[in-house]
């Protein structure tokens, strides 16, 4: 069974994802990633769905409870490089994501993920 | 009425000089030929095609239905001359006197040669006008299709040419909308948008409504889809040019633009876009 690649990046872990998900793979990625988060002390996830042609409610709401999850183990997620069909397809569904923040591309969801961590690092030193 | 029973194939065949003669000097006569739009060579050249083309069909005493196979080179011909004159700006009936015109020097002729034969002429004439009327409306048929595929062009063209995505800064779009907002083209809008964000790679967009005649809450509801579809791709946006009927509209019926940074004018837009990207502007050091 193919899985979806997580790559270490510093602190971070960058998925992306190369084929269409179904729904099997949109499991065994819930599980991996948050392994992998736990096993690396990852401080933020990225994810690529740049390849991601087709989505359906389903994927839309796996992709905020993956944020949800990570959340809760202290990593800020970046969902990047939605394809324009994807983002109207789930505008329509009604999927807004709230909750996930987004970027256009890999680099400018790198440079947010890194703002968005030195703020809460700076929030701790505050605390 | 299957086969040409009459004189007709025999008698075109024999007068098919001075029947082209007539015909093409009478339209030189009537209104169907403007002067200036056509000349009267190839007037003359369309005519003589056209009249050896039906001789032919007739002479070989082909069915008499004209949607049949067999005519299908006089139908080409006819499309062809009837789309070229749609676009020349000709009416529809200057484009079907084209053909009607041609009954009057053929029933000259039958009536010259059949003269003392009443029956066959009736019988001649009736088979001639059924013929020559099938070939007319086929040319107004055409003619009003190829008006139509260019009324549709258009509205294709007026549908592009109404939603341009402009770059006002590198990493700031700005989308000037004009217009009444409906479903179709509200589609149209957001695909452009979004395209142009993932190609210059901008960060913020900003839409401008002061050139949308009314809002309504199906109105808002398009531009908060695309707002939300921007921020999904990982874009802001920035809804600018609410004039104040428009801003009292949207509180009367209660649609809720809170997610949205909104600003009166453009201009105030590009500022604080400009201040989202840590960019400003300030006056130059004179000099």
């Amino acid at each position: 069974m193919d899985r979806v690649p997580i790559l270490r990046l510093g602190d971070c872990l960058l998925v992306t994802v190369q084929v269409d998900m179904h729904d099997q793979l949109a499991m065994t990625l819930q599980d991996d990633l948050t392994n992998k988060i736990v096993a690396t002390k990852a401080r933020g996830v990225l994810i690529d769905i740049s390849a991601l042609e087709m989505v359906d409610s389903f994927i839309g709401r796996m992709l905020g409870n993956i944020a949800a999850m990570s959340r809760i183990l202290d990593a800020q997620t970046v969902v990047v490089g939605m394809q324009p069909a994807v983002a109207i397809t789930l505008v329509e569904l009604g999927l807004s994501l709230p909750g996930i923040r987004t970027a256009l591309n890999v680099d400018a969801g790198l440079a947010l993920l890194r703002s968005v961590l030195d703020r809460s690092d700076e929030g701790a030193h505050v605390d | 009425m299957n086969r040409l029973a009459s004189r007709l194939p025999a008698l075109i065949e024999q007068h098919q000089q001075e029947i082209l003669t007539d015909w093409v000097k009478m339209q030189l006569e009537s209104g169907a030929w403007r002067g200036g739009r056509l000349q009267e060579s190839q007037l003359r050249e369309e005519c003589q095609r056209f009249l050896s083309l039906l001789a032919n069909n007739i002479q070989k005493g082909q069915q008499f239905d004209t949607r049949s196979s067999q005519w299908s080179d006089v139908r080409e011909f006819l499309t062809e001359l009837s789309r070229s004159r749609a676009t020349q700006g000709f009416s529809p009936s200057q484009v079907a006197t084209f053909v009607f015109s041609l009954k009057q020097p053929i029933f000259t002729r039958l009536r010259d040669s059949l003269m003392k034969e009443p029956t066959m002429l009736a019988d001649s004439m009736w088979e001639a006008t059924v013929l020559l009327d099938a070939l007319g409306l086929y040319t107004t048929e055409v003619y009003q299709q190829a008006r139509e595929s260019v009324i549709a062009r258009q509205q294709e063209e007026l549908i592009e040419l109404s939603t341009p995505v402009v770059e006002l800064w590198p990493g700031i779009l700005a989308l000037p909308l004009i217009g009444t907002l409906d479903s179709e083209r509200t589609q149209v809008v957001m695909e452009t948008l979004l395209q142009r964000l993932v190609a210059t790679g901008s960060s913020i967009a900003v839409i401008d409504i002061t050139g949308v005649p009314t809002v309504d809450t199906l109105v808002a509801q398009h531009l908060l889809k695309t707002v939300s579809a921007a921020q999904l791709m990982g874009a802001d946006c920035i809804i600018s040019g609410i004039r104040p009927q428009i801003a009292q509209t949207i509180v009367h019926l209660g649609i809720d633009l809170s997610a949205v940074a909104t600003k009166a004018s453009l201009s105030d837009a590009f500022a604080l876009a400009l201040k989202r990207r840590g960019l400003g502007v300030t006056a130059a050091a004179r000099g």
